[in-house]
C-alpha cells in the first residue's frame, strides 16, 4: 500500500489545483501549496473517508492559534502524514 | 415558504437520527416569479439549493443541540431534474453523511408529487454563533419547528 504521505498528496492533487509533483514532504499545505480553506475542508473530508478517521482540524487550529504548537507540526506534509498515522493507530487501524 | 425572507422550511415531518424530512409549499406568488420567469414562473435552482441547505442546517442544529451554527460552504453534484412552480408542496430530505471536525457533509434531495426535483451533496462549516442575536433567532425558529 502507498505511504500515508503519497495517499495524502494524491488527495490534495485531486481536490485542488496543485500539481502532484509539487507536493513534497517539506511543503506547508497552506503557505507553500496555497490551499484555501474551502479546498482544505474538501481535502480533510477526503482524508477522513480514505483513512476512516476524523482529523481534528479544529483542535489543531486552536492549539496553533493559542501558541501551544507550531503550525508546522500539523500543516507540513511529512508531519501531517505522521499525525494521520497516529490517528489511524489510535483507532486501532 | 417565504422566499423574500429566505424562510424555506414550513414544518418538520420527521427526525430520525442522522436524517430529517421537512415539508414546505412554494408560495402562490412572489416577486421572485416576476423575473424567473415572466409568463412561466419557476422556483429558481439557487433557491432549491438554499432549501436543501436549510433542511441540512436544521438537522445539524438539532444534532448539535443548537450550540453551534452551520453555514453552507460547498455544493457538489447538484442536479436539477425537474421544474417546480408556484403552489407546489415539496418534501425535503437531508441526511448527515459525515461528521467532521468543524464541518459536516449532507446528502439532500427535494421531491414533489412523488418525483425527484433535485439533489446535491452539501458541505457546511460548523462555527460558534458569531452573534447572540443569531443564536436566539435560530433557537426561536427551532422551537416553532419543534426542534429546539
Amino acid at each position: 500500500m502507498a505511504s500515508s504521505f503519497d495517499r495524502i498528496a494524491d488527495i490534495i492533487a485531486e481536490n485542488s489545483e496543485v500539481p502532484r509533483d509539487k507536493i513534497l514532504p517539506d511543503s506547508h499545505v497552506i503557505n507553500d501549496l496555497g490551499i484555501d480553506s474551502l479546498d482544505f475542508l474538501d481535502i480533510v473530508f477526503a482524508i477522513d473517508k480514505a483513512f476512516g478517521i476524523k482529523v481534528p482540524v479544529e483542535a489543531w487550529t486552536q492549539e496553533v492559534n493559542a501558541g501551544n504548537a507550531p503550525a508546522e507540526q500539523y500543516f507540513v506534509m511529512k508531519n501531517l502524514a505522521a499525525r494521520i498515522d497516529e490517528l489511524v493507530a489510535a483507532k486501532g487501524g | 415558504m417565504r422566499l423574500e425572507y429566505f424562510q424555506m422550511i414550513d414544518r418538520v415531518a420527521s427526525l430520525d437520527g442522522e436524517a430529517i424530512v421537512v415539508e414546505s409549499t412554494i408560495p402562490d406568488a412572489s416577486p421572485v416569479f416576476e423575473g424567473h420567469f415572466p409568463g412561466y414562473p419557476l422556483m429558481p435552482g439557487v433557491l432549491l439549493v438554499e432549501t436543501m441547505a436549510q433542511a441540512s442546517g436544521w438537522l445539524l442544529l438539532k444534532l448539535m443541540s443548537f450550540e453551534r451554527m452551520p453555514f453552507l460552504m460547498g455544493v457538489k453534484e447538484a442536479k436539477f431534474r425537474s421544474f417546480v412552480g408556484p403552489s407546489t408542496p415539496v418534501t425535503v430530505h437531508a441526511m448527515r453523511i459525515h461528521d467532521g471536525s468543524g464541518y459536516a457533509v449532507t446528502q439532500a434531495r427535494i421531491e414533489a408529487n412523488g418525483k425527484r426535483i433535485c439533489d446535491a451533496e452539501l458541505t457546511l462549516r460548523i462555527m460558534d454563533f458569531p452573534a447572540p442575536e443569531l443564536a436566539a433567532a435560530m433557537r426561536g425558529r427551532g422551537q416553532e419547528l419543534g426542534l429546539a
